[in-house]
């Protein structure tokens, strides 16, 4: 108790000091002088609340800590049925699943759908980077770039040359993947943190190119008027447009708007359901066993003939398509799109879904995005301290769970000994 | 000239003011165990790490086969049937011991995006003959019943066997072992060099090795090199080694 006094109220000083200057004191303007106004009496009683709650947190943080290990980390695993049961009902869980997600948007909302859609793009982001971050263990921080490139190019190939939704889509898989392999094949001999630091600048100078490039990309104003995707050739708008033909009118029924919100949902749902069929594959195949011997161990590798260079490449250009499938989608969607829809925060975010589900872990990281999209809806009120209550998440699961929700379990190949 | 499989000549490597390998030849014939050893220090992993290109040499010709491999990048030179082990294990610990071996693998594998995807007659194919080659090399290194562990779990001898199944499974022509005995008891040391001569008589290789016990390294050579100091002292059938006066003085020390 004797040692933690000094520090106590060493850190009761500072948050005094702090306090006064940036709450106790105000400036205001009189005429054309500035005066120093104090605060009311509350403001100050609140001040040294605050600086007792910090002293006697310091004084006591040894007890506290004691106390905070005896509390049990919540352990996930312990919830649900034993491994034999649980491989039993896997099969039936996972159609239920499929089932339920091809079913729910019929009985609820337009809105909920429609929040449902976007959710499942930032699945999508989360998957995609997972491969990067998760499988091969490259930090990308500029992942929002390839995002751009998919949504840029279905939105430019529309405008100029009228090509549709689901001919831009492969298009702009494969565009995003020729600029993940662009900038992945010089950037990729650098580790860990210049990796990091290259991959932020290239999303930086995506976001600049398509900021500045007005005559192409409409600057800042973005593009709108993105046509919509079709379900073969049938349009969801409330008229066709020349020589094609409605959805409502094909089927007789009448004009819903809800109908494009749901068409739109439906393909989300299939293309998520696509990412993730294609990831759970790679990550049996002999390339996502390459990217985890590649994670452990570089030099193993090479010595055993592994090229490093092409194996890291080809999880970064992997994890591009994905995010220019998503991008496409996102572009069909918004209908408008300008620069400011793939700041560094983007990244940050889609990062933090991947980090937070557990970095490798497919589940992990589908629950991740829905809390991340879903949260700050459900607290609109809280709007302003969005990114405070971010960082608090952050901090927590690092406290508690730091290998993120579901850790990785890659599935093991076994040898059946007969 | 080109009976030898590897041919290493006039071998230098310069680290700053630091001259860590001057001047080193040796030949390895094929179906041949060649050591190399030398005090600590001497520069004999530095010449591993020249032949199996981790290091770019700074002069001197290393042909495999007759082909000049100085300067090409470690996975080509593996790719060509050159695979060494290192003085510490460097296994994948964390994946299973079947799946070490599926790794090395790699270039047998069908690693054909869609073929996997779709799971192909011929890549399920592959994928059960990648299986049992690495089923058969568990079985040579008796390591059968380990196949589902986790490699970081195995005991170091373990580790150290598994190490050469996996440069096994990758067929190669020259297995170059850096230190296999390190850490090893003596009836592990004596399974080893069980297991290194069964190398050279069924699969017909060739292993290049450095090695300190001398035990293991007189009885199973064919052929000795010693370097000292990075520079080559003496060359020879383990008899000439063991009465060359210089190596005596240098390395065997007197008796």
């Amino acid at each position: 108790m004797q040692r933690a006094l000094f520090p106590a109220l060493f850190a009761a000083g500072v948050t005094f000091l702090l306090t006064c200057l940036v709450i106790g004191v105000r400036l205001e303007q009189e005429g054309p002088n500035l005066t120093v106004v104090g605060a009311d009496a509350e403001t100050w009683s609140w001040i040294g609340f605050a600086v007792i709650v910090v002293f006697l947190f310091q004084l006591f943080q040894q007890p506290l800590s004691r106390l905070k290990q005896r509390l049990p980390s919540p352990d996930v695993t312990g919830l649900l049925p034993d491994h034999k049961l649980r491989a039993r009902l896997r099969p039936w869980l996972i159609a239920l699943v499929v089932v339920g997600l091809f079913v729910w948007p019929f009985m609820v909302s337009r809105g909920a759908v429609d929040l449902a859609t976007l959710t499942l793009i930032y699945v999508m982001l989360g998957l995609g980077l997972n491969i990067v971050v998760g499988f091969a263990g490259l930090l990308d921080l500029g992942y929002v770039a390839f995002y751009a490139v998919g949504a840029y190019t279905y939105a430019l190939l529309s405008e100029y040359y009228g090509l549709s939704f689901w001919v831009c889509l492969p298009i702009a898989g494969l565009l995003a993947a020729t600029f993940g392999c662009i900038l992945g094949f010089p950037v990729l001999r650098l580790r860990g943190d210049y990796l990091a630091i290259v991959t932020l600048g290239f999303g930086e100078i995506i976001r600049i190119l398509l900021n500045n490039w007005t005559n192409v990309t409409g600057g800042p104003n973005g593009i709108g008027g993105i046509e919509k995707p079709s379900l073969f050739g049938l349009e969801f708008s409330r008229r066709a447009s020349e020589g094609g033909q409605t959805f409502h009118e094909f089927f007789g029924i009448s004009y819903n708007s809800s109908h494009k919100v749901i068409f739109l949902y439906l393909v989300a749902v299939l293309l998520v359901l696509l990412t993730i069929y294609v990831i759970n594959r790679i990550q049996r195949m002999p390339i996502g066993r390459a990217w985890e011997a590649l994670r452990e161990d570089e030099i193993a590798c090479r010595s055993l003939g592994l090229n490093p260079t092409v194996i890291k490449l080809s999880a970064f250009t992997m994890g591009a398509s994905f995010a220019g499938f998503a991008g496409c989608f996102f572009a069909a969607r918004q209908g408008f799109i300008s620069p400011e829809s793939f700041t560094f925060i983007e990244s940050a975010i889609i990062l933090a879904i991947v980090v937070l589900g557990g970095m490798g872990s497919q589940l992990g990281v589908i629950l991740a995005a829905i809390a991340m999209t879903i949260l700050p809806e459900l607290a609109r009120e809280f709007q302003e301290y969005r990114m405070l209550m971010f960082g608090g998440v952050m901090v927590l699961m690092m406290l508690w769970r730091p290998q993120g929700l579901l850790p990785m379990k890659r599935p093991h190949l076994e040898l059946k000994t007969s | 000239m080109s009976e030898n499989l590897l041919d290493v000549s006039g071998l230098m490597m310069r680290f700053g003011g630091l001259l860590a390998v001057d001047n080193v030849s040796l030949q390895v014939k094929p179906r041949q165990i060649h050591s190399v050893i030398g005090p600590n220090g001497a520069g004999k992993t530095t010449v591993f790490n020249c032949i199996s290109g981790f290091y770019k040499p700074t002069g001197g010709e290393i042909r495999y086969r007759g082909q000049p491999i100085q300067g090409m990048t470690g996975h080509r030179i593996s790719l060509l049937g050159l695979v060494r082990t290192f003085q510490h294990v460097r296994l994948f610990a964390n994946m299973t011991v079947i799946e070490n071996l599926l790794v090395a693998q790699h270039r047998h594998l069908n690693t054909n995006y869609f073929a996997g995807l779709v799971k192909t007659p011929s890549y399920r194919r592959r994928q059960r003959e990648a299986m049992d080659r690495a089923a058969h090399w568990l079985q040579q290194v008796d390591l059968l019943e380990f196949a589902n562990r986790e490699a970081g779990n195995l005991s170091y001898g373990q580790q150290r066997r598994l190490e050469i199944a996996r440069c096994m499974v990758t067929e190669p022509g020259l297995l170059m072992l850096d230190e296999p005995a390190a850490g090893l008891n003596p009836k592990e040391t004596s399974e080893l060099d069980q297991l290194i001569l069964r190398l050279r008589d069924e699969q017909d290789i060739s292993v290049l090795l450095i090695e300190h016990d001398m035990g293991l390294v007189m009885g199973i050579s064919d052929h000795i090199t010693v370097i000292n100091q990075g520079a080559p002292l003496a060359d020879g059938t383990p008899d000439q080694v063991r009465q060359n006066p210089d190596v005596i003085k240098a390395y065997l020390g007197e008796s």
